[in-house]
């Protein structure tokens, strides 16, 4: 066209809209030199690398992988899976705090509110419940399947040390929101589970104290372990998964095939 | 050792096959282009040689076809080492080369005019050091091929494995309800009590041990001795033939824990005694 007269079509003014966006420094600030977003993206080899390169999935992928490691077959992506459902757990838990106080005499009632009385409030606690099983399942399975393939030895032994933590946390991380919902199943169950605490050696029951806030659960129980189960424990957790994945990488990827 | 990589066979057939290629095309060659030009038919297949002719019969027209290895090499390079080999047996040098070769191959007779400080005997802005066989240095392109491109490969599978996980937990989130009890009140004691599925072995070992032994001791020294694996197990392979015995015990260790859970969730009734399911009813919430 040798004059350009702006045209009112819809779909023109989109497309121009969208050029001049593709062009503006804030779209080129966003994406890195050698991005698809700002190249655009046609199959080649160099742009495949460019996918991995210039995006943060870097952190966690290299560019190339070795061949066996995309076997569905050999990793079941449980190690994947299980971060992946820490997220969803993350997204549906800030959900769920939206709603909920940590006290004992508004906690349970709360959970009912959400229940009954906000969009989504039920459909969203039972993911958080169901992925939160899931996760413990996930990462239990990841554990059994990297045993398995010999993938603890060298290089990798620090890494199955912190995988071991992890699993740890996970556990620690499920049971402390198990008390959150303050009924009866919540109650009674912490309550077996940290009768045990009491008989830790040396301390006796010191770590029973510290953990419960008291002699027995109340209201400041409550309290600490949501205050674990929503900051600390995530917080720790999110740390050695970013050692575990750094050294996944360092040690070379994936462990090899059988 | 293992078997010898794909790549590398399938390389080795590809080879085999062209020099086997070779071999029985260089005869037919021969013979065809002694039959299509007379004069310079056996000047050709010599060409093919790289260029090992002496004192050119006739000025060449046409650059000769070359088969094989020497199809690679430039012509015009050709050109010049022939013209070399006149100026040293004290002919001179035809002037096709130029024309043959391509106007950038630089004329081999006297120093052009304006040449460059470098400039060597004979005039030559360039030397050749060696001209090889192609395959015969490192190729850096033939690499080999146990990889593949994280993108699309390994991330469409996560994406998909994602959406599975997400389409189950979205379908079993609808269905199912997250078990809600009555509020919580220390006075009253459900029977029976238990703690999540996942520390019910635990649970189900105080039934048998000291709870300092059942809740302590024993998840403690197997939590450490987990732990630790990497370090007391000094066998090296990751070949299951080679590993039966470390296998045989995670597996009874795991099988254990499961046997354990499973009673404890599902075959155990009011005071934690042991019932049947099918029987008594299933004493279970997640």
């Amino acid at each position: 066209m040798a004059t350009e007269t702006k045209s009112k079509n819809p779909m023109e003014v989109v497309k121009r809209v969208g050029n001049r966006m593709h062009d503006s420094q804030a779209m080129n600030s966003i994406f890195r030199p050698g991005s698809v977003f700002r190249k655009g993206y046609t199959d080649s080899p160099r742009n495949r690398s460019y996918v991995i390169m210039n995006n943060v999935l870097y952190h966690l992928h290299p560019v190339k992988v070795k061949i066996h490691a995309v076997k569905v077959s050999y990793t079941l992506c449980l190690g994947g899976l299980s971060f992946f459902l820490f997220m969803v757990l993350t997204v549906t838990g800030v959900f769920l705090m939206f709603f909920y106080r940590p006290t004992a005499e508004q906690a349970w009632a709360d959970i009912q509110t959400l229940e009954t009385a906000v969009y989504f409030g039920s459909f969203v606690r039972n993911m958080h419940r169901w992925a939160a099983h899931l996760m413990v399942l996930s990462v239990f399975l990841h554990m059994a399947r990297v045993f398995y393939h010999g993938a603890y030895k060298a290089p990798r032994e620090f890494n199955w040390v912190i995988g071991i933590i992890l699993l740890t946390l996970t556990l620690l991380l499920s049971f402390t929101g198990y008390l959150l919902p303050w009924d009866q199943l919540a109650l009674w169950a912490v309550t077996v589970g940290t009768n045990m605490m009491g008989y830790s050696p040396v301390l006796r029951t010191n770590v029973q104290f510290v953990l419960l806030g008291g002699n027995v659960i109340s209201g400041d129980t409550l309290l600490r372990w949501y205050v674990l189960h929503v900051f600390l424990l995530p917080f720790v957790i999110v740390i050695f998964m970013a050692i575990h994945f750094w050294r996944v990488r360092k040690d070379g990827g994936i462990s090899g095939p059988l | 050792m293992g078997e010898i990589p794909e790549h590398l066979l399938k390389r080795a057939a590809e080879r085999k096959a062209q020099l086997a290629a070779e071999a029985g095309g260089a005869g037919a060659s021969e013979d065809a282009s002694a039959g299509s030009e007379e004069t310079t038919g056996s000047e050709r297949t010599a060409g093919a040689e790289a260029a090992s002719t002496d004192a050119p019969v006739a000025p060449v027209e046409e650059a000769p076809v070359r088969t094989g290895l020497a199809a690679k090499v430039p012509e015009f390079l050709f050109q010049r080492s022939k013209n070399r080999r006149a100026v040293l047996s004290g002919g001179t040098p035809t002037s096709s080369g130029a024309g043959s070769g391509g106007s950038s191959a630089p004329a081999a007779g006297a120093p052009p005019a304006g040449a460059p400080a470098m400039v060597g005997p004979d005039g030559h802005t360039h030397r050749l050091l060696t001209v090889v066989k192609s395959g015969s240095i490192q190729q850096t392109k033939a690499e080999a091929q146990d990889k593949v491109h994280t993108w699309p490969h390994l991330l469409s599978i996560e994406l998909g494995a994602m959406l599975v996980v997400t389409a189950g937990l979205l379908v079993f989130s609808i269905f199912v309800r997250a078990p809600l009890l009555g509020l919580a009140d220390m006075n009253q004691t459900p029977n029976p009590s238990k703690a999540p599925w996942y520390f019910l072995g635990l649970q189900e070992l105080l039934t048998m041990f000291h709870p300092m032994v059942a809740g302590v001791t024993i998840p403690g020294v197997a939590l450490v001795l987990l732990a630790l694996t990497p370090y007391y197990d000094k066998n090296l392979s990751n070949k299951p033939e080679n590993r039966k015995y470390a296998i045989a015990m995670m597996t009874i260790f795991l099988i254990f824990w499961a046997v354990l859970v499973i009673i404890g969730s599902f075959f155990r009734g009011q005071g934690f005694n042991f019932v049947f399911p099918m029987k008594d009813g299933v004493f279970f919430e997640l």
